[in-house]
């Protein structure tokens, strides 16, 4: 196409001294002009107790300390409820509930009747959605759109597909007769605290194992509210228990020896300790730990849809998923466009109260994640990469963090190894496929990963050479109870969601 | 805003920019998540008003059909105080002198299809020969098509050219470019015959003709309001947008302007550069204010349909 000179009265708003590459274009103004009025969700229907007890052996007991703590509301700093603190007599307790409810009728129920109750507990998720999606965005400080339209959805459809397996497991492991392990230990983290509880119990449940969960400190209210819906399922007595706590809860329902498997999400160091304590023992164990996932974008991308993908993969949950995109490379000759674009649609996003409905990033967990987030920043400006984050109002209480990118961040920065668990993005570039493969895979993580590309070879190729339990194609962050779930190397092991998250709960 | 570049390199059209279609579903989806209140929604409601462009474009139009939508557009609803007007009245060339008398000085403006609208089956000269006649009745914009089959067929050195002729036949009116995406099928092919369009001349670039199904969409609109980003960086100059068919309702009109609104900004919130084409919108949205005022929602009986 031969190059055509535009000759137009707009010549005489340009100097006829400048020429058309170092003429800046006025960049665009967003989050001004129509400015969207707050649109809370009413949080007047939901019923929170002042203060709850354990939940063991069908019933809501005191802790045997006595003692309780508070959960708050991490946008407001607010007092939302007290929890007990369980010790090693609830724990023990707990175990030997779980224990008897197996021995004596769960391992002997028929199958199709175990998958009754499961398949009760969904529907009474899904009547009681709005009720959980307000609960979990008070408690945890993730937005309700997230926690309406994503996560309560995602539990109650782990109760439904696990309900259907649980009187097919010998066409899931044919000719094997799998047979439950016995009573499952499980502990959940804060930033799916539902979600996490659904993937933990429904396959257990299926397999024929009871359960013990310990919900994390900050966010206990959910599974809670899922202790009474069990209750009211008429779920019997000691097959799913659940006990609040701090960590040390956790290491004694770890170290408990009447606990046949563990199950664990959370950090990698954590998760090493777990490991190190069931080491020696017959306990079955899988982890779900940390992440640093690479997100590739090629030149031959689809770059808007990309930029939406990037968002998605590390602003989401205000960036407190496991397998966040947390990692961008960018092909270098697209680094500047992807770059102008992604800086656009930061400047879009709402960072504010999570029960306002167009709130696009909610709160931080907590003080000390926050924290933690914000010495990341620190680190990552002292390590040289430059520093870009969108100008938004944050709310003057309650802990939030606007969404955050580095870029001039080489692979060698801590800010592109380490975990950081919050709306940062570290960007780096690329010049080849061999380069970005090994660039991906060069982490002891191996979490998940996502390739951009419109070249339908290019994908199949590049996936299998990802060493991550997940690779997205062309998305980011998308989950279904049939796919499973998990990682390689420092990420852990299992598989959690579909037929793979059935084998871990039974002596197969 | 519009600072135009002094040298404009026009890209090989063959090599435009992929989009996802899954992709752009999602993003589009995300934009009706967004909850439209209060005085953000009477704003957005008045906003939307103000960029109708009126649209009559029957074989059985007449002069007095025409006469009664121009009072239309100047009187939506008298006994709402402060409405605004539409941005517009289209109608087909035959009917321009007319409709340029019925709005008198309101300030709405005359658009007028053209080049054998709809189907732009005909030769260059009687599309040229269409253009001018209505420019000359009085025409302030002209809605063209492009030919869709030489777009297909490839030929899109053929389509630039018309697109230009045009261009310098309608004068001072400013062109809206009509790409016909119901044809165009697939979004890579929308995004190409965008970029042609604007890089060929035109002021507006417009989904449909409203003749056919599917007219406009989120993802086909979303795909030429990011075109139109993309040429404004790369050019300084403002495209206006314009997604016709199919938007009736006040709800849908609302999303398209948080789509806009969170793709361009705030430089394209005006009908200058936004126009709804739409017969029906209006009278939708006019519920919907009553409504905000009242508190009630009226009967489809209590709003003139023209």
């Amino acid at each position: 196409m031969p190059v055509k000179t535009k000759k137009a009265a707009a010549k005489k708003e340009v100097s006829s001294s400048q020429n058309s590459k170092s003429m800046a274009v006025p960049k665009l103004k967003f989050n001004t002009g129509w400015e969207y009025a707050p649109a809370p969700e009413s949080a007047s229907h939901i019923k929170l107790k002042d203060r709850y007890d354990l939940f063991i052996n069908g019933k809501f007991v005191k802790p045997s300390s006595g003692k309780y703590f508070e959960t708050i509301n991490p946008a407001t700093e607010q007092r939302l409820s007290e929890v007990a603190e369980a010790n090693a007599a609830d724990v023990d307790k707990a175990v030997k509930a779980a224990r008897n409810a197996s021995d004596r009728y769960w391992k002997k129920m028929p199958a199709k009747e175990r998958a009754k109750y499961i398949y009760r507990i969904s529907r009474m998720i899904q009547e009681r959605a709005r009720e959980f999606a307000v609960i979990e965005t008070l408690d945890g400080g993730k937005t309700i759109r997230e926690s309406r339209d994503i996560d309560v959805p995602l539990a109650a459809n782990h109760f439904f597909y696990y309900a259907g397996w649980a009187d097919k497991l010998e066409y899931a492991f044919p000719n094997r007769n799998p047979q439950p392990l016995g009573v499952a230990g499980q502990i959940i983290p804060w930033n799916f605290p539902l979600l996490m509880a659904a993937w933990k119990i429904a396959p257990a449940l299926a397999t024929g194992n009871t359960v013990v969960l310990k919900p994390a400190e900050t966010t206990p209210l959910t599974a809670l509210k899922l202790a009474e819906i069990i209750q009211e399922s008429g779920l019997p007595e000691g097959v799913v228990n659940i006990i609040t706590g701090f960590g040390e809860t956790g290491a004694m329902m770890v170290n408990h020896p009447g606990v046949d498997k563990i199950a664990f999400t959370g950090s990698t160091e954590v998760g090493k300790i777990i490991q190190r304590a069931v080491a020696g023992t017959d306990k079955k164990l899988t982890l779900e730990l940390g992440g640093k996932a690479a997100n590739i974008i090629f030149d031959d991308a689809p770059l808007d849809q990309a930029v939406e993908g990037i968002i998605n993969g590390i602003y989401f949950n205000q960036g407190h998923v496991c397998c966040a995109g947390s990692r961008l490379f960018v092909q270098e000759s697209v680094y500047n466009t992807v770059l102008r674009k992604l800086k656009d649609r930061i400047k879009t996003l709402i960072v504010g109260d999570p029960l306002d409905k167009n709130t696009d990033i909610g709160a931080i967990n907590s003080r000390s994640q926050l924290d933690i987030i914000n010495k990341y920043i620190e680190i990552g400006k002292k390590e040289g990469a430059e520093f870009f984050q969108s100008g938004c109002n944050l709310p003057n209480k309650g802990f939030f963090c606007r969404p955050i990118l580095f870029t001039n961040v080489a692979q060698s920065n801590r800010i592109a190894q380490e975990e950081i668990f919050g709306p940062v993005l570290a960007i780096q570039t690329f010049r080849t496929d061999e380069e970005v493969i090994e660039k991906a895979n060069n982490t002891p993580y191996g979490l998940s990963a996502g390739v951009w590309t419109d070249k339908g070879s290019k994908i199949f190729n590049l996936t299998t050479k990802m060493r991550a339990g997940v690779v997205w194609a062309n998305t980011y962050n998308k989950f279904d109870p049939t796919s499973p779930f998990g990682g390689y190397k420092e990420s852990g092991y299992g598989r959690e969601g579909g037929l793979h998250g059935l084998s871990a709960y039974t002596t197969l | 805003m519009n600072v135009v570049k002094e040298r404009i390199v026009i890209p090989d059209f063959r090599l435009s920019p992929r989009v996802d279609q899954v992709g752009q579903e999602e993003r589009t989806s995300r934009f009706t998540k967004r909850s439209i209140k209060k005085e953000t929604k009477v704003e957005g409601l008045k906003l939307a008003l103000s960029m109708i462009d009126l649209t009559t474009l029957e074989g059985k139009d007449t002069e007095g059909k025409v006469k009664q939508l121009c009072y239309k557009a100047r009187h939506l609803h008298d006994s709402y105080e402060g409405l605004p007007t539409v941005a517009a009245v289209c109608v087909y060339p035959s009917m321009v002198r007319t409709a340029k008398k019925s709005v008198g000085d309101s300030g709405i403006k005359i658009a007028s299809v053209a080049t054998a609208f709809p189907s732009g089956q005909a030769s260059t000269e009687v599309k040229i020969e269409d253009t001018k006649f209505a420019v000359d009745n009085g025409a302030d914009e002209v809605d063209m098509v492009i030919s869709r089959g030489k777009f297909l067929a490839g030929d899109y050195n053929f389509v630039f050219d018309e697109i230009a002729a045009i261009k310098e036949a309608s004068g001072d009116a400013r062109l809206k470019v009509i790409l016909e995406t119901g044809e165009l099928v697939t979004l890579d092919k929308v995004r190409r015959a965008s970029d042609i369009a604007m890089y060929a001349g035109a002021d507006f670039i417009k989904t449909s003709t409203g003749k056919i199904q599917p007219a406009a969409t989120m993802p086909v609109t979303l795909t030429m309001l990011e075109a139109i980003r993309d040429f404004y960086y790369n050019t300084g100059k403002m495209i206006g947008m314009k997604p016709a068919g199919g938007i009736s309702k006040a709800k849908v009109a609302l999303h398209y302007l948080v789509m806009l609104h969170e793709t361009l900004g705030e430089a394209w919130m005006t009908n200058q550069w936004f126009r709804f084409g739409a017969s029906s919108l209006a009278n939708d949205v006019l519920m919907q204010l009553v409504k905000e005022k009242t508190g009630l929602y009226q009967s489809a009986d209590y709003f003139s349909i023209d």
